[in-house]
């Protein structure tokens, strides 16, 4: 089998994979590292400071001297620890977290694989890197890495729902177009590209705003990033499983970490704002060179990584109670909801607006679930009253 | 070869026993070197064991080894977040002692210096809680940034930007700066514009409202006996501010009244002290009105204190709740026996029963929300 790349003709399947590979992952991990220094950077602005400064111009090798940093740092294993489980963790976390680069439409016709499932895919590895999570915490012998993991392990599970759920709304409604303008358009695709080429007139934002909105709030529960950054909470668990990792195993749950938060930009750009073919089209007459296409996924995906930034340097931390009530009566039965209303605008055929305005109800709807639940809490798990009272008994 | 069944497990072998966590003396939300065990059942706290002492010195033994005026600085070092305050109920004993006739200059800047340590101190809380909520050190910069200008201002005054030292037995070590007056001022605008910030940050965000609220309740009838104080007192509905039930300095003729809140709950904490902070701004203003040039220390100082024999206990309201000094003169230059009542000591007694019940980032939050300073728990 031979395939084709860059206008080569005539190369083997597995080194051009592997050509892909190296490429997107090398290519992936510096733009990670320069992500972390954006991080930094923005984050200080939020907070009226500067940021990193002193290395490189603007601090931009302050990634590399991190790294640098870590990579000479003693590696050390507490004594009690379970050696293969915490020695192992961190591959667990990193691989399924650079296994899902595999899928993601860079630009037109040029990615790693055109996966017929690639979004059955995507979803399967990332889901993968939860193991990861609990072996850390219960590799460590730690207290706090053991509630750290437990909780990611409750998080992780209970915001894959909504998140495929989010992800099959779109899925089931796309509007693939055919091979040219004149083909017939068939509905429904779990193919990226199909997903991107689908909204080269209007991006899928328009016709789901609930299930945009869904996703990103999914998607920060998956990074495990604030307000659902409970694993980790630096004020409670004191960075949960990674407690007790140093040094190089501790900079790959880092990278891990930074390079999901890339893809999961990468992936909402291709699903929700159009990936390369919004505004550009698909079918006009010169197709935009590829450097412009890369230009608008980056700005996309930059959007997405600027409002994670931003919704951290504002927000607080959730209750763990609060959190899974969330994913569970809230974001579940709104998605549950969305999925039918797609299904019967499939089935009849009806008009798409429909969905839009469906869409913007349902996020009237969230946002008064979110302030009913504010105005009404549960009912305390149990007063200092009553746990006496079941002591006595 | 036979095969014996296996019994069906009963429920008895499933018992699962609570779980020990350590927080601190390490730990990034114990506000110092305090040290908790709490016993978790899943995330729920089910008993908690505070240890104090990590941070004992002996401040009070100190404090009678040296004479009235050395004992100043160690008290700025039992509260080094208002050590204005700590400062003030020191001098004021000694005072009470040797019937010093305080001049109204001094009592006027020494009301100003302590409403704006109040300030700076309320504003140390806001941002240290927020940092407990889980927000990634926005409300700490925030609030960082209002606590040093009312920082810079101490350092103009009294040379140092913690351990003031500025008070003394009958006045002040020395005469403010020229520009005190619109420095203060400016203060008070950019602390005015921090409140506002705070609002718009915490005061109104969902999250901080669903983490906050009914949280850590604590009755009034509760925090009577256990003997809370300021803020964490007012916060259960209680209106006792030392400031207004038996004024010191001229509290009596400014116009103000104590701040309370009705839940008891993490919250009202919050709120209440947000609040303090603009009703000290108020305060500062109508004492810069009534502020009146002349001398900041009596005629007739001796060089060296001697105090009649006697005993005074002096408390005020400090930022943290009544900061109490009480000394025992047999005569000489020192005090024959101090003992500082600590407002943090006594209300850190709440916190098992605030916490049990809770979860276990609400314990964290209760901590923070009591506002100890570890150096004052144990001196």
């Amino acid at each position: 089998m031979s395939t084709e790349i860059f206008g080569i003709e005539d190369v083997n399947v597995w080194v051009d994979a592997l050509i892909r590979v190296l490429l997107v992952v090398g290519f992936m991990t510096v733009v990670v590292m320069g992500l972390i220094w954006i991080e930094r950077k923005v984050l200080a602005r939020f907070q009226q400071r500067l940021g990193p400064t002193r290395t490189g111009p603007i601090g931009l090798l302050q990634s590399v001297a991190d790294a640098l940093k870590l990579v000479g740092k003693e590696d050390l294993r507490p004594r009690n620890a379970d050696p293969w489980t915490f020695e192992l963790a961190p591959y667990l976390v990193f691989i399924p977290v650079f296994l899902g680069f595999v899928i993601v439409p860079f630009v037109l016709d040029w990615q790693i694989r055109i996966l017929e499932l690639g979004l059955l895919y995507f979803v399967a590895v990332s889901g993968v890197n939860i193991v990861g999570w609990i072996m850390a915490g219960w590799g460590s012998d730690n207290r706090y890495a053991m509630i750290g993991g437990m909780r990611a392990a409750a998080q992780g599970i209970s915001y894959e729902l909504p998140l495929v759920l989010s992800l099959l709304a779109v899925a089931m409604v796309v509007e693939v177009p055919g091979t040219d303008a004149s083909a017939e358009a068939a509905r429904g695709s779990l193919n990226l590209n199909e997903i991107v080429a689908s909204q080269h007139e209007v991006p899928n934002i328009v016709w789901q705003p609930l299930v945009t909105v869904v996703f990103f709030i999914a998607a920060l529960a998956e990074l495990n990033r604030t307000p659902f950054d409970i694993p980790v909470g630096e004020s409670e668990v004191v960075g949960g499983p990674f407690v007790e990792y140093s040094g190089i195993r501790w900079s790959m749950f880092f990278l891990a970490e930074y390079a999901a938060l890339l893809i999961m930009a990468l992936v909402f750009a291709a699903v929700f704002l159009g990936g390369w073919a919004w505004p550009f089209g698909i079918w006009m007459d010169d197709a935009p060179p590829r450097w412009a296409q890369a230009l608008v996924v980056a700005g996309k995906a930059s959007l997405f990584i600027f409002l994670v930034i931003w919704v951290r340097a504002s927000v607080p931390r959730l209750r763990i109670d609060q959190l899974m009530g969330f994913s569970w009566k809230i974001l579940l039965p709104l998605m549950l909801v969305q999925v039918l209303v797609n299904g019967l605008v499939l089935v009849y055929d009806w008009p798409e607006i429909i969905l839009t305005v469906v869409g913007l109800f349902g996020i009237v709807a969230l946002f008064a679930m979110v302030e009913r639940a504010v105005r009404h809490p549960r009912p305390r798990p149990m007063t200092a009253a009553q746990l006496q009272g079941e002591a006595a008994s | 070869m036979v095969v014996e069944a296996s019994t069906p497990f009963e429920a008895s072998e499933f018992e699962t026993q609570d779980l020990l966590i350590n927080v601190g003396p390490q730990h990034p939300s114990t506000h110092g070197v305090f040290r908790m065990v709490l016993e978790i059942d899943g995330e729920v706290v089910k008993d908690l064991v505070p240890y104090i002492g990590y941070l004992h010195r002996g401040a009070e033994k100190l404090c009678e080894n040296n004479d009235f005026r050395q004992g100043i600085g160690y008290m700025d070092r039992t509260e080094y977040l208002a050590a204005h305050n700590a400062e003030l109920s020191y001098v004021m004993a000694v005072e009470a002692l040797a019937e010093i006739e305080v001049p109204e200059r001094a009592q006027w800047i020494r009301m100003i210096l302590c409403e704006l340590n109040r300030i700076s101190s309320h504003f140390m809380f806001l941002g240290a809680f927020g940092v407990d909520v889980g927000v990634f050190g926005t409300p700490f910069i925030y609030a960082w940034r209002e606590r040093e200008t009312v920082i810079d201002l101490f350092e103009e005054i009294s040379g140092d930007r913690m351990m003031y030292a500025y008070f003394r037995a009958g006045g002040l070590a020395w005469e403010v700066p020229t520009n005190f007056v619109e420095r203060v001022q400016q203060v008070l605008k950019s602390a005015r514009q921090g409140v506002k910030d705070f609002d718009g940050l915490l005061t109104e965000n969902e999250i901080f409202i669903a983490r906050t609220k009914g949280v850590g309740v604590i009755s009034a009838e509760d925090a009577i006996e256990i003997g809370m104080s300021g803020p964490s007192l007012r916060a259960s509905g209680v209106p006792l501010d030392l400031r207004k039930t038996e004024p010191y300095l001229y509290y009596d003729q400014l116009d103000f009244e104590p701040i309370t809140a009705e839940g008891g709950d993490v919250f009202d904490r919050y709120l209440v002290r947000l609040q303090e902070i603009s009703q000290s701004i108020d305060l500062i203003e109508q004492c810069l009105d009534r502020l009146q040039d002349g001398p900041i220390v009596p005629e007739k100082m001796p060089r060296m204190l001697r105090l009649p024999e006697g005993e005074v206990y002096m408390r005020t309201e400090a930022p943290r709740g009544e900061y109490g000094v009480y000394m025992v003169s047999k005569g000489g230059n020192k005090p024959h026996r101090l003992k500082v009542r600590s407002a943090c000591l006594s209300n850190l007694q709440a916190l098992k029963q605030m916490s049990v019940g809770q979860y276990v980032a609400d314990a964290i939050i209760i901590l923070g929300s009591i506002d100890i300073v570890l150096s004052e728990v144990d001196r």
